[in-house]
């Protein structure tokens, strides 16, 4: 594979078993400051589970991730990689509990010790910034899945991360509001900050993509630039896959 | 009419008023300081046992099903009875309380770990995605979220350590049953005992109804 200088993420021997199954097989990849990954393959190929390895929300029992030159593992380092990274999740998982404005506020709050008044202030900034400021004092169970969304991108980028995950964004969408989240992601991705995304979007992923890496069986099968892969990909199965996804 | 003489003589239940109205005044006290205690007590350990190393769990689990096994009268009067032969006399009141206590919590801790545990897997890992401690993510997000779930539980267990407090009276504590005793033999009539069932309905019954309703409304939001 090939390697990249002083890469944010650095991926190394990566394996990830559950029972005798092996989700994540010996995963190498590096991941340049502000570039923008993006990860397709077949359901059940580990796509999730790599994503999550990055910021530990999956453990994983063999080889190294690094953020920044951290290793990410559990110990004191680990609050400081997931300061570093924010998620996006495909079902949001905003905290019900919370308005709109809080949800997003909570982190710069509680971990980077602004005011509640600062970080409200803040808040409104991103919010409008995702298009949904209207919307800051309703609780999420009062907005649509695309609002939802948005707010959960805006509480990612409330902690200023370097690095923005995002696992399957749109897939829980009605497809009617799904283009306006993609349009807020679109707009991140020109904005510097490094992403790993996984999406089955595959007109989003050549548009956005920098580089795409194919899955498959917990492996990574190929790396290549959106370009290459989506119209010359020498890689059967990756050339199965997109038969298979395109042709639906 | 001597019905109405032997169990409801309002002669005697005025006279034996203020000896009741003390011991009510104490069961509350006792009560509510039993409740308040396995409230807090509950949730250190449901907390322990949830997330604290491995033989720290262990001990939570097994101090939980001592409490849930070990009758209340029989660890009340180990309490009351026993501790003294270790150096360790307790005023009844504190005897009771302390009894009361322990039991509760144990009772409350697994009400709480059902709580938390009914919380999605996606809210803890939104929290900790975004950098928060483990402190933090209890406290602002799965706390807030399991409270509602545990109230009605919590409640009905606190009736439950309201009408134990009458084991008190086993240990010698001047609580409501106790006095309506002791008013009965001083004027031979049972009327005072009545009129502590009474008093014992008024600060249950509304709680119960409680109860009842937020298991109605849980049904309503379930459908
Ligand atoms: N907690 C778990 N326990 C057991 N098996 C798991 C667990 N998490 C994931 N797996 C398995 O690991 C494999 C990879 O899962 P993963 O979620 O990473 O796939 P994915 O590529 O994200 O698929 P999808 O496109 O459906 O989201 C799957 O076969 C899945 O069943
Ligand atoms: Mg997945």
């Amino acid at each position: 594979m090939s390697t990249i200088p002083n890469p944010i993420i650095r991926m190394r021997g990566v394996g990830r078993r559950f029972g005798t199954f092996e989700a994540l097989r010996n995963v190498d990849l590096d991941v340049a400051a502000g570039e923008v990954v993006v990860l397709l393959g077949p359901s059940g190929s580990g796509k999730s589970t790599l994503i999550r390895c990055i910021n530990h929300l999956e453990e994983y029992d063999s080889g190294d991730v690094f953020v920044g030159g951290v290793r990410v593992e559990r110990g004191p380092n680990l609050l400081k990689v997931r300061q570093q990274t924010g998620m996006v999740f495909q079902s949001f998982n905003l905290f019900p509990n919370q308005t709109v404005l809080d949800n997003v506020a909570l982190g710069p709050v509680r971990v980077k010790g602004l005011t509640w008044e600062a970080a409200r202030t803040k808040a409104r900034t991103l919010l409008e910034r995702v298009g949904i400021a209207s919307q800051a004092e309703k609780y999420p169970g009062q907005l649509s899945g695309g609002q939802q969304q948005r707010v959960g991108i805006a509480r990612a980028l409330a902690m200023e991360p370097r690095i923005l995950l995002f696992d399957e964004p749109t897939s829980a969408l009605d497809p009617e509001m799904v283009g306006e989240v993609l349009q807020v992601i679109r707009s991140l991705a020109h904005s510097g900050v490094t992403m790993v995304l996984v999406t089955h979007e595959m007109g989003f992923a050549r548009q956005v993509a920098d580089r795409i890496v194919f899955m498959e069986a917990g492996e990574i099968r190929e790396v290549s630039t959106p370009d290459v892969f989506f119209s010359a990909t020498t890689n059967e199965r990756a050339r199965a896959f997109l038969d298979a996804v395109l042709n639906h | 009419m001597s019905i109405v003489n032997t169990f409801f003589n309002l002669d005697v239940l005025v006279r034996s008023l203020p000896l009741l109205l003390q011991g009510l005044w104490r069961t509350i006290l006792l009560g509510a300081l039993s409740i308040a205690l396995g409230l807090v007590g509950g949730l250190a350990l449901a907390l322990v046992r949830l997330y604290a190393p491995r033989w720290l769990r262990w001990l939570a689990v097994a101090y939980i099903d001592v409490f849930r096994a070990l009758p209340v009268l029989v660890w009340l009067v180990i309490v009351y009875y026993a501790f003294p032969f270790l150096g360790v006399s307790l005023s009844p009141f504190a005897s009771a309380c302390l009894a009361l206590a322990t039991v509760s919590s144990a009772y409350t801790a697994e009400i709480y770990r059902a709580g938390i545990e009914a919380i999605p897997r996606g809210q803890f890992e939104a929290a900790q995605s975004v950098g928060l401690r483990p402190f933090d993510v209890m406290r602002d997000v799965v706390l807030p979220q399991a409270i509602r779930i545990v109230i009605p539980p919590l409640t009905n267990n606190s009736i439950n350590v309201m009408k134990d407090t009458a084991l008190a009276s086993v240990v010698a504590l001047p609580d409501l049953l106790k006095q309506a005793t002791q008013a009965q033999a001083l004027a031979a009539n049972p009327t005072p005992l009545i009129g502590a069932a009474v008093l014992y309905l008024l600060i249950l019954l509304p709680l119960v109804r409680l109860v009842a309703r937020f298991e109605k409304r849980y049904q309503g939001r379930a459908r």
